[in-house]
């Protein structure tokens, strides 16, 4: 029987994974939108950044983002100044560290799925009198429908999985920034290892049956 | 590129040239897809100009573009697709009747099916319609026959011809099949290397020596024509035009009907006297007008027919040539094989 500690873990984690990937498909659309369609040179560096928590040690994502967003950091001192506090340590702190960390697992569907649309569908509702944001809404979008669902599973999936940044930026305080796999490594440093495999177990799970649901959504295999 | 175009406001107009010489380009400018230094002029809308810093974008420009693949949107019904244009016609400007221009191109069948259940040549017409259904003031094709096979070409052509037929707006149709061209251009314009090198009307300019069109293979001249008389007997027509007559297969067009017939200068053979007798029907007098060398050992010839003086090209070995004499000025008799006109 999972506790009520890790229930309340549970339901944290899942409001964190909504929240951020709610967030990042709004930010990633026009961003990934940007890289597709732009010959700007700045798209590279760009592409790059966007990039970058795909390769950085979580550690060090989260040791950045706690600089930035302390009360002495560029961030933190605006939200200060605000009075809305430092965001480390918060669970609002944790959506914006989430945000950068799972942020190339959904501009990269997305933009993918825009490059796959191609010019040829943009430039024919065009002539037919489509204009840019026009083209945008009637087309592009509806033709990347499974980016946008690759996007959203991929970027809940990759939240749920923090380890490293949550633990920095969020700390471990129950029932606001002690996600599952805080908990999960809490209990195995209590040796309660029974309560590990309960959080562990549904993990695997989970991410088996996301995994599934993005296997299932790839293109019919050829006839030959 | 250097492109002038002054060109006629209905019918068809090919742009004709091998790859590369920018037909697709100039047909993309038009559009507005692409960008190039100079001005455009529609219907009296200026669409460019670059001395005065306008430039409207594609989609506030009332064209309409038939792309060689039919590029129908996958996510939309037939249905669908066509009133994507009419929806978004903002102007009063007749956005033709959807009845009529399904009927143009016979696709009431196909309204409800999805575009990937569709043949080459029914998308391509759905195409055509949905293009027609957004109200263009000028209707541009690239090459919309390439991609379809023969049985698709010969099924579309019709409909391509019903067009430039019943349309009141001009088309631009780039073709780099002179058959085509010759089936459906009312006025040619030649390109080559992002140059015009000709513009005229199609039975003129496909009629010049001077011009790469003659030396193709597939060279001759198209001629305007109205259907005389059938003779069910051997069922062969009598088609007259300026003030001569040819015998074709028999066509099934009424008598009066106007048709276009191709002549190929392959298909045309030249006598100094009237040819006793003969298999070939069609033996005109013709006028010799000018004659010019095509590779080394054939010689274009082009002639003129009565006096109307209707041309005709006739190609003819270099050892004919000169075994019957043929220089400018001599009377000539043109024979033509009924078998091989093409209505």
């Amino acid at each position: 029987m999972p506790s009520g500690s890790d229930l309340v873990a549970v339901v944290l984690t899942v409001k964190l994974a909504s929240l951020t990937t709610l967030l990042l498909l709004g930010i990633a659309t026009p961003l990934a939108w940007w890289l597709s369609t732009s010959r700007s040179r700045w798209k590279t560096w760009v592409g790059a950044f966007v990039s970058l928590p795909l390769v950085l040690p979580p550690a060090v994502l989260g040791f950045y983002l706690l600089l930035w967003l302390g009360p002495e950091g560029s961030v933190g001192r605006i939200t200060t100044h605000l009075g809305l506090g430092a965001l480390p340590f918060t669970f609002a702190g944790l959506v914006v560290a989430s945000t950068v960390y799972s942020l190339p697992f959904v501009v990269q569907p997305l933009r993918d799925a825009f490059e796959a649309v191609g010019a040829r569908p943009l430039e024919v509702a065009a002539t037919l009198g489509a204009g840019p944001t026009d083209r945008f809404f009637s087309i592009a979008v509806p033709l990347s429908a499974s980016g946008y669902f690759t996007a959203a599973v991929l970027g809940f999936a990759h939240t749920v999985g923090e380890f490293g940044v949550v633990l920095m930026i969020g700390g471990n305080i129950p029932g606001k920034t002690r996600v599952l796999s805080v908990a999960l490594y809490d209990h195995v440093e209590s040796l309660e290892y029974g309560a590990a495999h309960r959080l562990a177990g549904g993990l695997v799970i989970f991410s088996l049956l996301v995994l599934f649901a993005l296997h299932s959504f790839r293109a019919q295999p050829r006839p030959f | 590129m250097q492109i002038a175009l002054d060109l006629p406001d209905r019918g068809i107009t090919a742009l004709f040239g091998t790859s590369g010489s920018g037909k697709t380009t100039c047909l993309r400018v038009l559009a507005g897809l692409e960008r190039a230094q100079g001005t455009v002029h529609v219907g009296g809308e200026c669409w460019q100009d670059d001395d005065r810093r306008v430039f409207v974008p594609t989609h506030e420009r009332a064209v309409g573009y038939v792309f060689q693949d039919p590029s129908l949107f996958p996510h939309l019904s037939v249905l669908g697709n066509l009133e994507y244009g009419r929806k978004r016609n903002k102007s009063e400007r007749a956005s033709a009747d959807p009845r009529a221009v399904v009927d143009l191109l016979g696709i009431d069948a196909l309204l409800e099916r999805s575009p990937a259940s569709l043949s080459g040549g029914e998308s391509q017409r759905v195409a055509i319609a949905r293009a027609l259904l957004a109200g263009p003031r000028l209707l541009l094709m690239d090459e919309p026959l390439a991609s379809q096979d023969l049985a698709r070409k010969a099924e579309i052509l019709p409909y391509l011809e019903r067009l430039r037929d019943e349309l009141s707006i001009p088309i631009i149709y780039v073709s780099h099949a002179i058959g085509e061209v010759a089936r459906l251009a009312n006025h040619v314009v030649l390109l080559e290397g992002g140059r015009t090198v000709a513009s005229g009307p199609a039975t003129e300019t496909l009629a010049r020596l001077d011009l790469p069109t003659a030396r193709l293979d597939d060279s001759g001249v198209v001629i305007d024509a109205r259907v005389a008389e059938h003779d069910e007997t051997d069922q062969l027509t009598r088609v007259d035009f300026g003030d001569g007559s040819l015998w074709v297969g028999r066509v099934n067009r009424p008598n009066g009907a106007s048709v276009r017939l191709r002549v190929l200068a392959r298909d045309v053979s030249l006598a100094r006297e009237p040819p006793g007798r003969s298999s070939i029907l069609n033996v005109l007098s013709a006028r010799v007008v000018d004659l010019r060398d095509d590779g080394p050992d054939r010689v274009n010839i082009r002639l003129s027919l009565g006096l109307l003086e209707t041309p005709m090209l006739a190609r003819v070995t270099r050892r004919s040539r000169d075994a019957l004499g043929l220089t400018s000025g001599i009377a000539v008799y043109a024979l033509v094989k009924s078998v091989a006109l093409v209505v």
